[in-house]
């Protein structure tokens, strides 16, 4: 395969992989939109969608569509109590209280699965069976298709919600001002719980999409795609719907490139140097623009 | 008949005692009005009144209800609606999802559409505005649709804090002439303001506060005539 097929390549499971990025990056930047919070648990409710789904796949049986839309609720309301029992008493404190203890519920989370899930891997089902499809020079499967497909569902679903509901809208009067939301009769608290349940029912997809992509999951799986989703969410420019689907997908691509520059072990160091160059020189994001709507 | 009643009312942010027992009645139908220098707690008084600060004494009835310790965002629904100081727009939505946020708690569409239009009559400059993002509404267009977006709440009392802050003196009594059109058609006002002179002219009845305290209340025509109105606002300069 000369170079510049496999690069082609790489940018076809760059996109499958950003799009799982875009998913989670959407749940951070929806909470941070909304009330300033990096939700470093997010990861962690990544983790749980995907063994939620992985039970209802296994124990309940269930076929691939009811099992992810038990986990997204599943996860929907882990996502709603978090908020409630560890964040909402917390709204007026100093942001670093909430930054330690978003912290330390992702260290819990990972606690308590590896408690009641086991430490060790394990294989999530195949709910379809694997399928190579050709596309001119390149291959793609048809779990990347599934991937890329549910993830821009999802994400066409979440921009019509924000941007033409009385929910959506809502949510962004929110964002921008909740002395004067409230004002309006909006019951802020229920938009920031269902805020929370939205970024975490888009995490539990991306957990059993990844589950089913690399056929196993485990207690710590939340760690690194969450760090690069957080990053993909800052790059793109936080507090931003469409940043971040544009910082999942760039990250994606970004890291299945360095792959194919001949370094898988830079693999998960590409976040880290996109985190610092974006903060150095932009860190408002790509999107980003001072005083430009958050959510 | 009485539409808000308040009873010692009290304020305080931490140890300060921003509000030190405050009582006034306002009528149905009225327009009145709460004066007072920088820092008299006239803004403490709406935020009160509409929950967004705790009361740490006091009572308030509207329409004869206790809604001492009913949540703000309650209120809009029982028809006490706050236009905040600082008219606190949405920058990023339209002009017209603006005033839709303030029907936010109404489910009767036909009812939406009529007070959006009348909106749209009264402040024909948002009509013409309507798909913008109103962040880039001048002063006096974000004032009037903060008044606006608070007429589509369907108020039965609407607050109202400085609304003519920070606007050129031909917009200040143009948003006086609105304040005294909205009034006509119906809505009682409690309006709170620096500018003593016009607020006193198209009030029935006011109040002055000092450091938290009510200072002087009566007839509007009363308090403008009364000396001690003069040196209240002369003292504090
Ligand atoms: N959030 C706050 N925290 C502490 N003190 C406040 C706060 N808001 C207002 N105050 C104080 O309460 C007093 C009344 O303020 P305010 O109600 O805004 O006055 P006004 O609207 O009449 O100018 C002032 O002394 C002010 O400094
Ligand atoms: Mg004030």
């Amino acid at each position: 395969m000369s170079w510049h097929i496999a690069a082609l390549q790489q940018l076809v499971n760059g996109l499958a992989l950003g799009s799982v990025y875009a998913l989670i990056a959407l749940g951070y930047t929806m909470v941070y939109g909304i009330i300033k919070l990096i939700n470093f648990a997010h990861g962690e409710i990544y983790m749980l969608g995907a063994y939620f789904g992985f039970y209802a796949l296994t124990l309940l049986n269930l076929s691939l569509l009811p099992a992810m839309l038990l986990s997204m609720a599943a996860a929907a309301l882990v996502g709603v109590l978090l908020e409630r029992v560890a964040y909402r008493p917390l709204r007026n404190s100093p942001r670093i209280s909430v930054l330690i203890t978003a912290i330390g519920a992702s260290l819990l989370f990972q606690s308590t699965a590896q408690l009641v899930f086991g430490a060790s891997f394990k294989p999530f089902p195949q709910a379809m069976p694997f399928r190579r499809i050709q596309l001119g020079p390149v291959f793609i499967t048809n779990r990347q298709l599934l991937i890329f497909g549910v993830a821009v569902l999802l994400m066409i679903l979440l921009h019509v919600l924000v941007t033409y509901t009385k929910f959506g809208k809502a949510m962004r009067a929110v964002a921008r001002d909740k002395e004067a939301a409230l004002l309006m009769g909006i019951n802020v608290d229920r938009i920031i719980s269902a805020t929370f349940a939205l970024g975490s029912a888009l995490a539990a997809t991306a957990g059993i999409l990844v589950g089913m992509y690399y056929n196993r999951i485990d207690p710590y799986m939340g760690m690194m795609p969450g760090l690069k989703a957080f990053v993909a969410a800052v790059l793109g420019g936080i507090g931003m719907v469409p940043g971040a689907v544009l910082g999942g997908l760039l990250m994606g691509v970004a890291e299945n490139l360095v792959v194919t520059l001949g370094s898988s072990t830079l693999r998960d160091a590409v976040a880290f140097a996109v985190l610092i160059v974006v903060l150095l020189f932009r860190p408002t994001g790509l999107l980003g623009k001072k005083g430009i709507e958050k959510v | 008949m009485t539409l808000l009643e308040v009873e010692g009312l009290t304020v305080h942010y931490g140890v300060i005692q921003a509000l030190k027992g405050i009582s006034f009645r306002v009528e149905q139908g009225e327009i009145f009005t709460i004066l007072g220098s920088n820092g008299a707690g006239k803004t403490t008084t709406l935020k009160a009144l509409s929950g967004l600060v705790p009361k740490s004494g006091g009572r308030v009835f509207f329409e004869g209800r206790d809604i001492t310790t009913a949540p703000s965002h309650t209120l809009p629904a029982l028809g006490l609606v706050h236009v905040p100081e600082g008219r606190r727009i949405f920058a990023g939505l339209t002009v017209a999802d603006n005033l839709l946020l303030g029907a936010y708690h109404r489910r009767d569409k036909a009812g939406i559409k009529e007070d959006l239009e009348s909106v749209y009559e009264l402040f024909p400059r948002l009509a013409e505005r309507r798909k913008q993002d109103a962040g880039s509404l001048s002063g006096g267009e974000q004032q009037m649709l903060a008044m606006g977006r608070g007429l589509l709440s369907r108020p039965r009392l609407l607050l109202l804090d400085e609304p003519s802050m920070g606007l050129a003196p031909v917009l200040v009594e143009e948003i006086f002439r609105f304040i005294q059109e909205i009034n006509r058609r119906g809505t009682t006002i409690l309006l709170v303001e620096q500018n003593a002179h016009l607020a006193l002219e198209i009030a029935h009845k006011a109040c002055v506060l000092e450091t938290g305290r009510v200072a002087l209340s009566g007839a509007a025509r009363e308090v403008a005539a009364d000396g001690r109105i003069q040196e209240i606002y002369l003292g504090a300069g």
